[in-house]
C-alpha cells in the first residue's frame, strides 16, 4: 500500500512578461514562501526539494538549480531537478508526490519556474538541427502542421480555435495572477489578429512569461481540512519520429491518461474540470480527445461545454494561453486542479468540483504527465 | 529600468560545437553529395526511414538495407511562416511541409518553394530541387517544388499526418 499524498500548500507568483523586480532566486522564493505560508509550515519542516524548469537555453543559464539551494532552503537536504521539456512542471509534481507515496519522505517542497524575459525561447526553439534544412520556427512552427492535420481529419470549422482563444482570456480576467489581461477579447479580435504560423493566429498563441509555481505535499493533511489529495499520477513518453506515429493524438498521451484514470479508479466522465496544457488554442479540442474527455473535442468547444459555466470546464485559470512561464506551466495546471478541489480558486472556481485533472506535455508531444486530484482522501 | 546597468546586465553566450554524425548519418550524407536520397529499411516492420535511422524506433531492430527513394513526394500537411523572428534563415512568408518522399514511411520536414504560399495544399505532389553545390546536409535539397502531377487523395496519405 502506498502512502496517500496531500497537497497542503500552493503558491504562485504573479505572471508577467518581465518580472524585473526579482532575480531568478527571488522569483522561485516568492512562490515557495507563499506555498509554505499556505501550508502553515516553515522551511525546517521540509524534508526535500524537487525542482523543474524547461531546457536551459530558454533562459540562458545552465543548471540554475546549482545556485538556488539557498533561496529554497535546501541546504543540507536532498534536492533534485526533473527535466522533461515543456511537461516538466507536471513531471516535477509527479516525482515529488512519488517521494511521499513511496514512503521515502514525509513533506516535500516542489517548485517550477521560467524567467523567459532573461533569454529568448523563440530563438532557443529555432536552432538548426545538424545536417538539416532551416525549417525550425519555434514551437508554433512545429505544431502548426499538426493542427492543420487535426482540422482536416475531423472537419473542424476554423472558428473553434478562436472560441478557445476567447474563452481562456475571459477566464484569465477572473484570475488576478494571469499574465494576459484582454478584457475586450472577442472572436472578431482573434480573427483579425496577424497570422503567424498559418493556421495559428497571434491571439491563438501563448505569451512568454516570467513566473513560478510551488506546492507543499505531505503524507498527512497537516490539519488542513481542505487539502487536495492525489488520486492518480502517470507519465509517458514516445520518440519524436517513428513510422506510423500519430502526431495529432499521440499514443503516449492516450496511455498516460488511461494509467491515471485506472490508478484513480475512475472514468473520464467522473472528472469535474481540467487544466490541460494548451499553448495554441487548437490543442484544447485535440487534448480533449487524446485524454478521453470528449469524443469530438471541437464539438465540445463549439457547444460551450468547456466554458466556466459548461459541464466540462477546461482551463478555468486562463491556461497556458494566458500565462506561460514554460517550465512552470505544467505545474500551474496541476496546482490549479488542486485549487479547484480545495474550493480555493476564487472567481474562477467551478462550483462543487470534487475531482480535477492536471495535464502537461512537452517536446514534440513526446512527454506527457497527468495527475488526478480529489477533495476526499483516497480510500 | 531595463537599460539600467545595475538592475540588469547583458551576458552574451556563444559556442561553436562539433557534432559527430555517426556511421549511418555519414553514409546518408555521402549519398547526398552524389545527389541521391538514400533511406534505410527496418528488416522487421519493413518501414523506410528518411533520414535513415540506425535502428527502427518502433521495433528496436538495427537497420541494414539502404534504399534510394524519391525524388518525388507528397505534402501531407504544412504551415506557412508569416512573420520574422530572431535567428530566422528564410524570408517570410515561406512554407514548411511534411513531405512524404516516395518510397518512405516517415514524413520529412522541409521547405516548399517555387510555389505561391497561398496555393499550398495537403496532398500536392512535389519533387526535390537540388542546390548547385552539394554539401553534406539535407539542406542540399534547397526545397521541394510542385512537380505537375495531380494532387493525391487524403485517404492515400492520412496514415502519415
Amino acid at each position: 500500500m502506498s502512502t496517500p499524498v496531500a497537497i497542503t500548500g500552493i503558491g504562485q507568483t504573479r505572471y508577467a512578461a518581465k518580472r524585473d523586480d526579482l532575480s531568478m532566486p527571488g522569483l522561485v522564493r516568492e512562490a515557495a514562501k507563499r506555498a509554505l505560508d499556505d501550508a502553515g509550515v516553515d522551511w525546517s519542516d521540509i524534508d526535500a526539494v524537487v525542482l523543474g524548469k524547461a531546457p536551459d537555453m530558454f533562459e540562458g543559464v545552465v543548471q540554475p538549480e546549482l545556485f538556488l539551494a539557498g533561496a529554497l532552503g535546501a541546504v543540507g537536504k536532498p534536492m533534485m531537478r526533473v527535466h522533461t521539456a515543456g511537461s516538466v512542471g507536471g513531471s516535477t509534481a509527479v516525482v515529488a508526490s512519488h517521494l511521499i507515496s513511496s514512503g521515502v519522505h514525509k513533506r516535500i517542497l516542489t517548485v517550477a519556474w521560467e524567467k523567459q524575459s532573461e533569454s529568448n525561447a523563440m530563438w532557443a526553439l529555432s536552432q538548426r538541427f545538424p545536417f538539416a534544412p532551416p525549417t525550425t520556427a519555434g514551437a508554433g512552427g512545429y505544431f502548426a502542421p499538426i493542427i492543420r492535420a487535426y482540422m482536416r481529419r475531423t472537419d473542424a470549422p476554423e472558428h473553434i480555435g478562436w472560441q478557445v482563444a476567447v474563452k481562456d482570456r475571459q477566464n484569465a480576467a477572473l484570475n488576478p495572477l494571469a499574465h494576459l489581461q484582454i478584457p475586450d477579447i472577442s472572436l472578431e479580435k482573434v480573427q483579425a489578429s496577424p497570422m503567424l504560423w498559418d493556421p495559428i493566429r497571434y491571439l491563438e498563441t501563448c505569451p512568454s512569461s516570467d513566473g513560478a509555481c510551488a506546492m507543499v505535499m505531505s503524507c498527512e493533511d497537516d490539519g488542513h481540512k481542505d487539502a487536495a489529495w492525489v488520486h492518480g499520477t502517470a507519465m509517458r513518453s514516445e520518440p519524436m519520429l517513428f513510422a506510423g506515429r500519430d502526431e495529432v493524438s499521440p499514443q503516449a498521451g492516450k496511455d498516460c491518461a488511461r494509467d491515471a484514470y485506472a490508478e484513480a479508479g475512475i472514468t473520464p466522465a467522473d472528472i469535474d474540470c481540467a487544466e490541460l496544457y494548451v499553448p495554441f488554442s487548437w490543442y484544447e479540442p485535440m487534448w480533449l480527445e487524446n485524454v478521453g474527455l470528449a469524443e469530438s473535442g471541437w464539438r465540445a468547444v463549439d457547444e460551450g461545454r468547456t466554458a466556466l459555466g459548461g459541464d466540462l470546464p477546461i482551463n478555468m485559470s486562463g491556461g497556458v494561453l494566458s500565462s506561460n512561464p514554460i517550465g512552470a506551466s505544467g505545474m500551474i495546471r496541476f496546482a490549479e486542479a488542486a485549487l479547484q478541489v480545495r474550493g480555493r480558486a476564487g472567481a474562477h472556481q467551478v462550483d462543487g468540483a470534487k475531482l480535477a485533472l492536471g495535464h502537461a506535455y512537452g517536446g514534440g508531444s513526446q512527454f506527457f504527465s497527468m495527475w488526478i486530484v480529489g477533495s476526499e482522501r483516497p480510500s | 529600468m531595463s537599460d539600467d546597468p545595475v538592475t540588469r546586465f547583458k551576458a552574451p553566450v556563444r559556442l561553436d560545437y562539433t557534432v559527430t554524425a555517426g556511421s549511418v548519418t555519414a553514409d546518408f550524407l555521402r549519398e547526398i553529395l552524389k545527389g541521391r536520397l538514400v533511406g534505410r529499411r527496418c528488416p522487421d516492420c519493413r518501414c523506410v526511414y528518411l533520414p535513415p535511422r540506425s535502428a527502427c524506433p518502433t521495433c528496436g531492430v538495427i537497420t541494414t538495407e539502404q534504399i534510394e527513394v524519391g525524388p518525388n513526394g507528397t505534402v501531407t500537411t504544412f504551415s506557412v511562416i508569416r512573420f520574422p523572428f530572431e535567428g530566422q534563415v528564410l524570408e517570410p512568408p515561406y512554407a514548411c511541409a511534411h513531405v512524404l518522399v516516395d518510397g518512405t514511411d516517415t514524413p520529412l520536414l522541409h521547405i516548399v518553394g517555387n510555389c505561391d504560399v497561398d496555393d499550398m495544399r495537403m496532398g500536392m505532389r512535389v519533387r526535390a530541387v537540388w542546390a548547385e553545390e552539394l554539401k553534406p546536409t539535407l539542406a542540399s535539397v534547397r526545397y521541394f517544388e510542385p512537380n505537375g502531377e495531380p494532387d493525391v487523395t487524403y485517404d492515400s496519405f492520412s496514415g502519415h499526418v
